[in-house]
């Protein structure tokens, strides 16, 4: 409902505002500091919409400001409101809270109360174990945006390690594409009947608890999530028109994960591994893990020429709920090391069982200060019938970003 | 009799010291007194603006901030912070420095919130975009290289050893450096930089040094000149604070994601 966002977002400015004129002028470095950045977004999809009420382009604008203060004794205040307005899919123009935290700063523990961003893992392609957030898909199908989670986490820091512990009293759902969106499903997810294994729904007691540490060369994370599972398992439903509709649905579930990285040299090793188990009927490990490399200075410049490869498997299969199920991917990065920060980023996913294959390229260049200009091209090939991107098979996509940052 | 002997052996070792010293022994311990020198300033904190400039003379500005802590017995840890440009604000860098072997590097990415182990064995790679490299930026400990003193010069006025060092990590970009060092306050004036082919690369000069604690003497500004692309980029120290209580729980990943 987009008058009640309105509404939402106007008490939330008039709150931040009120607070910025209680405290006093400035004192120090970081008091009351305001940083962020508007974005303007251009999406181009080459292809003929395959779902009726979809759309060939779009034109979006994205506002993210971050309100920073930080007391004497370290304690601080976060505060990071988002906005975009998307003209294509009704459902991408949305208002999130990604962080609105304050943290107490103690002599060996760290206690955090509010909206936050917490990301677990070390491989590049795909984020397996990361889990505390949800994702906002309607951003990006990388998973890369996410929504703010409300939580307590308290950090223990001692000499064997960091232990974290997170209580999450509120689940976010995940946002899905409209009917005017590209790169859905076929069948319109339904988001209004959304169903819970839990009869506490999204007032369910999420915790999880991580150990890490850093031996040498080797960092190590090892956690473990309880609560409400972040990927919904898509039931078929009719809406009250008798049209076809995916409803979905949140089960409770259980995750042990380790993600590791380990230095050798020039070379960075990686992996992710987790075990899943009350999602659906299937009790399933999953892991990717691989290799990053860098060369400097190629061709006697101050080029960096980077190289990723990462395998991802899901021992599920074809029932696998995560289009990598058994995939190589090969990543290759060039940062020219300019003052324009220019940088590209190739990407080729290809599918071991099928010719199903993904491949993206990002580039970005700086402007002046403040001005960023990022392109970014998605193209899914060959994909079979039975793939989960199989719906995704026309939304090449070519995205232009121009972003101010201040 | 007795005396005779003691006058020799004494003539011996005095003739010893001052002749069997070799260049390399010099250098070393020149090296070694500039260490000491710096020793004992327990942490600070820094301001720094990287100013980059190409040959067209077209500049870029980086603001950064610098927190480091001493380590007794191993090299530096360190915090920096970027500030600008914006679109890299709260990128952050934890670099523990070793006198042997390679350093320990993370990356935080503020946008994704995540602290990402680096691999630090690429040292000539170029550090923001500048002229400076990662092994130009880091801790300079006196283990990193092998020393040979060259010959004493006076350089704008002052008196220094010139000598040269060479780097003994692997992947280093440098065969050798020549190096001006004050006699009276060991402040590195002057390096020269010569690459993997031994051509003369970068030149970095040190100026305005101010003493702090009425001991170490920091230059305020860095500049180095790549002889062959003609970019620079001139380094700003501003506003050291020493001895702040920093710890060592101020330098890990934990303070790394929440450094401002």
């Amino acid at each position: 409902m987009p008058s009640t966002k309105l509404h939402r977002i106007r008490w939330i400015l008039l709150f931040v505002l009120t607070i910025i004129v209680l405290f006093r002028p400035p004192v120090k470095v970081f008091a009351h500091e305001i940083s962020g950045f508007a974005a303007g977004e251009a999406r181009l999809f080459p292809n003929e919409a395959l779902f009726s009420g979809q759309n060939e382009q779009s034109a979006s604008f994205a506002l993210q400001p971050e309100y920073y203060h930080e007391f004497e004794s370290g304690s601080s205040f976060t505060f990071v409101p988002f906005l975009r307005v998307d003209s294509g899919d009704q459902e991408r123009t949305h208002f999130d809270i990604r962080e609105l935290t304050y943290l107490w700063l103690q002599e060996d523990y760290e206690l955090r109360v509010g909206v936050r961003k917490v990301f677990w893992g070390t491989t590049e392609i795909l984020h397996l174990v990361d889990i505390i957030n949800q994702n906002d898909q309607v951003e990006n199908i990388d998973t890369e945006d996410k929504l703010g989670q409300p939580m307590i986490n308290v950090s223990f820091f001692r000499d064997w390690g960091t232990l974290d512990i997170f209580m999450m009293p509120f689940f976010r759902e995940r946002t899905f594409q409209g009917v005017g969106g590209r790169l859905r499903g076929a069948t319109p997810i339904d988001d209004d009947r959304v169903q819970y294994e839990s009869s506490a729904e999204e007032w369910h007691n999420d915790w999880a608890m991580r150990y890490s540490h850093t031996f040498g060369d080797l960092d190590i994370g090892l956690s473990q999530f309880i609560g409400t599972n972040r990927e919904p398992t898509l039931l078929d439903g009719t809406d009250s028109n008798g049209n076809a509709i995916k409803i979905p649905r949140y089960e409770q579930i259980k995750q042990t994960s380790v993600d590791a990285s380990y230095v050798v040299g020039e070379w960075l090793w990686k992996l992710e591994s987790l075990y899943r188990t009350g999602q659906g009927n299937d009790d399933y490990f999953a892991w990717t893990g691989g290799f990053e490399y860098t060369f400097t200075g190629i061709f006697d410049s101050s080029m960096d020429f980077g190289v990723v490869g990462e395998w991802m498997y899901d021992t599920r299969e074809e029932r696998a709920t995560n289009a990598f199920e058994n995939d190589i991917a090969t990543g290759l990065r060039l940062a020219v090391n300019d003052a324009a920060s220019t940088e590209a980023l190739f990407g080729w996913v290809q599918d071991l069982d099928t010719s199903a294959r993904f491949l993206f390229l990002e580039a970005s260049r700086r402007f002046g200060d403040n001005w960023l200009l990022t392109a970014e091209l998605r193209a899914f090939i060959h994909q079979p019938m039975e793939d989960l991107f199989f719906d995704l098979r026309d939304d090449e996509i070519m995205q232009i970003e121009l972003a101010y940052y201040f | 009799m007795k005396f005779i002997i003691t006058l020799f052996t004494s003539l011996l070792l005095f003739a010893g010291l001052a002749f069997a010293e070799t260049p390399e022994e010099k250098g070393l311990a020149i090296a070694k007194e500039d260490d000491k020198r710096d020793n004992g300033f327990e942490d600070f904190t820094a301001n720094l603006v990287m100013l980059l400039k190409n040959r067209q003379g077209e500049e870029s500005a980086r603001n950064i901030r610098n927190k480091t802590l001493e380590v007794e017995g191993d090299g530096d840890k360190s915090i920096s912070i970027f500030d600008r440009p914006r679109d890299v604000k709260g990128t952050a860098l934890l670099n523990f420095t070793h006198k042997v072997g390679t350093d320990d590097q993370w990356l935080f990415l503020p946008a994704l919130k995540r602290v990402k182990r680096i691999s630090s064995a690429n040292k000539s790679g170029s550090f923001m975009g500048s002229e400076f490299a990662y092994e130009d930026v880091t801790s300079q400990e006196v283990e990193k290289y092998s020393y040979k003193w060259i010959r004493d010069e006076d350089y704008e006025g002052q008196k220094c050893f010139v000598f040269e060092r060479y780097p003994v990590y692997k992947n280093s970009g440098y065969t050798r450096q020549v190096v001006w060092l004050d006699q009276k306050d060991y402040k590195i004036l002057k390096i020269e930089f010569y690459d993997r082919k031994n051509a003369q690369l970068k030149t970095l000069k040190q100026s305005k040094f101010k003493q702090y604690l009425d001991k170490y003497w920091f230059p305020e500004e860095m500049h180095m000149k790549n002889h062959q692309t003609g970019k620079s980029t001139l380094l700003t120290w501003t506003n050291y604070k020493f001895k702040n209580g920093l710890k060592d729980k101020d330098f890990n990943k934990n303070s790394l994601k929440r450094a401002r």
